[in-house]
């Protein structure tokens, strides 16, 4: 018998053949939050949420995104930043990228990490948890994107933004590479003293529009 | 060479248990003994009751503030149940969708194929170099050793499992397995073992945090081969989800050209749906966190973006016997969120290391004994005082004590002799179950003032059989009336 086979017989065995059926999940937990996606107070939550992992949110009407995207950089790298510091999602729209800045293409992800910002859109973000989920798309770029360099700049539209975990994961394609990130990278292994930024990035910037 | 095989390892009802002479689910020594050493270790103690009180603050906090908490735990009891009674159908379609989206799935009977698996599947890509995510399904089955063994170099990525690996040490939390640690014994580690660290490097957490960055950065990045587990993988979809802190995680699930995957076959979840509840309940009970920074989800290989080879191994390794004790299968439910341990009155005396086995505190005292057979493990469903902390924080509502009570009586019913302990009873029943021998007894009893010398317990050092309850517990002097007799006095019969 091969493995698979003895696994799954043992299964059965265990499981007897008078099984009892499946108990049915109640699910009463709170579906929504209530508040339409994209609503003030929900993108006051996320705000608290993102800035209570030490991230840092940068607040801009939609029209300001790409003003805002280089304010974000100014920050996370210093104001001596160049174009050639900072790799962009492929599916980055035109007037959010800082002008001259390199387009992430097939090169190999570990040169990524030669970059020292990276910039992306989002797919989802939840208030509630203060979680942005990346999902792959051509605006959110490949994994490695947002994982590489040291400062993540991610913008955020108000459209995107959901009250609770249900509503979030009901947005998103289980079959795309999902990255859900809330804070920056972190640890609390010393000691339970919270340390930020070990192998992910250790700046996070929110750019949140509208 | 001769390899001594060791004794075939228990069935329950024809089922196999986890082998012996492999793995990491038993100790050298019985709950006891080891938590003996442990309870003088003054710096342990210290470590340990800084660190649980500081989570179970934490988990409490944000646990309060969801309103539907009760319900979340309802359904993640619920969810799992109704996963274990249809187990089989589950993990064959997390199979299917799997090898559909370009993933090669491997079934182990047990940690010594799972480690034959892994070892040739890292073999075939033609690296020497594994680095490896923190999981409790690889640390169970030994697969370091085995990979070592092989000769292959492996590199734990988790901060706290690297300086575990440094020191040469034994994780002692399911968490955070560097918590027996403090951080002059982990700069110490650091400055010892790290080729190349700064020799200025101080104990500041963050300055060590920052070590471990720059010593594995480079082996992220020229990594060829990973091996992660899984917190959870989704039948419908083929959704494998891993959980994490600090972003080792993601470099090994991106970066390197093959990722293979452990996973105990109880990590299965029907629908992705069903993550709507475990990621909200696995994060505050966790780390006491709204969320975890990272939480990275795959479904078989993208081309693309991250590993172009995927291998999934589906373990069983003595959860199949788990699975057939009607009230123990219950311990497979759990999520390894570690809230348990945080509660532990017993666990935050004796640490993580005197459970023998990779799952410690209350959790592993009843996992550990029904993945090798109660008999590997008998001291194990005796580590707790049946306080019951375990189950009302427990996130998916384990009945922990229950299954604590259950494996006792079933490790009774395993002696072939008598112990001391059942002569005891038997003769405690007759006596109770005779009003006049009762009332004889109870009047002997009273000798024991004698001895006390008008103190209100006994002393410590009595002799043999008394010894043995003495020796840890205060036994109370017994009183100059008893109940009965004050009655008779004060009401007359």
């Amino acid at each position: 018998m091969s493995a698979r086979e003895e696994v799954l017989s043992r299964v059965r065995q265990a499981l007897g053949a008078d099984r009892t059926p499946p108990e049915e999940v109640v699910r009463d937990y709170r579906l929504t939050d209530g508040r339409p996606a994209g609503a003030p107070a929900l993108l006051e939550l996320l705000v608290d949420r993102v800035e209570d992992y030490r991230a840092t949110v940068l607040r801009c009407a939609p029209a300001e995104v790409g003003a805002t995207v280089r304010a974000a950089l100014d920050q996370g790298l210093g104001s001596g930043w160049s174009a050639g510091d900072v790799v962009v999602a492929p599916g980055l729209a035109e007037d959010w990228r800082p002008a001259g800045c390199d387009v992430d293409d097939d090169r190999p992800a570990v040169q990524l990490a030669d970059r020292a910002a990276s910039v992306t859109a989002v797919a989802v973000a939840v208030a509630e948890t203060g979680t942005l989920v990346l999902d792959g798309s051509p605006a959110c770029g490949r994994r490695a994107l947002s994982l590489l360099p040291d400062c993540l700049v991610c913008v955020v539209t108000a459209d995107q933004v959901v009250g609770s975990v249900p509503e979030g994961l009901a947005r998103l394609d289980p079959l795309r590479p999902l990255t859900m990130v809330s804070g920056p990278s972190a640890t609390s292994d010393i000691e339970l003293q919270r340390v930020e930024g070990v192998h992910g990035p250790r700046t996070l910037l929110v750019v949140l529009a509208g | 060479m001769t390899a001594t095989v060791p004794p075939k390892a228990p069935t329950f009802l024809g089922l196999p248990t986890a082998p012996r002479g492999v793995g990491h689910l038993r100790g050298d020594q019985s709950f006891p003994d080891a938590a003996r050493g442990a309870l003088r270790d003054g710096q342990l103690r210290a470590n340990l009751g800084h660190a649980t009180s500081t989570i179970r603050g934490k988990r409490a906090g944000v646990v309060a503030e969801l309103p539907d908490w009760g319900q979340l735990r309802e359904a993640g009891r619920a969810l799992k149940a109704a996963t274990m009674a249809r187990l089989d159908d589950h993990l064959e379609e997390l199979e299917r969708q799997v090898t559909a989206r370009g993933g090669v799935v491997h079934w182990a009977r047990d940690a010594n194929e799972a480690n034959e698996i892994v070892t040739r599947l890292v073999q075939a890509t033609g690296t020497s170099e594994v680095v490896k995510v923190k999981s409790m399904a690889t640390q169970e089955i030994g697969l370091n050793e085995a990979l070592e063994a092989a000769g292959l170099d492996v590199f734990e990525t988790d901060l706290a499992e690297l300086i575990v690996q440094l020191g040469e040490d034994k994780p002692s939390h399911i968490l955070v397995p560097a918590i027996h640690k403090n951080r002059a014994e982990i700069r110490e580690i650091f400055a010892r073992t790290i080729p190349g660290v700064d020799p200025d490097l101080t104990d500041d957490p963050r300055q060590l945090a920052m070590a471990a960055r720059t010593h594995l950065r480079e082996r992220f990045l020229r990594a060829r081969v990973a091996v992660s587990g899984a917190n959870f993988a989704v039948a419908e979809t083929g959704t494998l989800t891993v959980v994490e802190s600090e972003g080792n995680g993601r470099m090994c699930l991106t970066l390197p050209e093959t990722l293979i995957t452990v996973m105990g076959i109880e990590k299965v979840v029907p629908t992705w749906r069903d993550l709507e509840v475990f990621l909200q309940l696995l994060p505050r009970s966790s780390t006491g966190e709204r969320m975890n920074p990272y939480t990275s989800t795959w479904a078989g290989v993208t081309p693309g973006d991250g590993p172009q080879e995927f291998h999934l191994v589906l373990l069983d390794n003595g959860r199949t016997a788990v699975l057939a004790d009607e009230v123990g299968r219950e311990a497979l439910h759990c999520i390894r969120c570690s809230a348990c341990l945080n509660v532990c009155p017993v666990y935050e005396r004796a640490g993580g290391h005197s459970y023998g086995s990779v799952y410690p505190g209350p959790i592993g005292a009843v996992l550990s004994p029904m993945l090798t057979g109660v008999e590997d493990n008998a001291s194990l469903p005796f580590a707790s005082s049946l306080c019951g902390a375990c189950y009302d924080v427990c996130p998916v509502a384990i009945d922990i004590p229950s299954i604590l009570v259950h494996l006792r009586a079933e490790h009774v019913e395993a002696q072939e002799r008598p112990t001391a302990e059942a002569v005891a009873f038997r003769g405690l029943a007759k006596v109770m179950s005779h009003p006049r021998l009762w009332h004889l007894a109870q009047r002997a009893s009273r000798l024991g003032r004698l001895i006390a010398r008008g103190k209100p317990t006994l002393p410590n050092a009595l002799p043999p059989p008394v010894s043995s309850w003495t020796r840890s517990r205060d036994l109370p002097t017994p009183p100059k009336e008893t109940f009965v007799e004050s009655w008779v006095r004060e009401h007359g019969s």
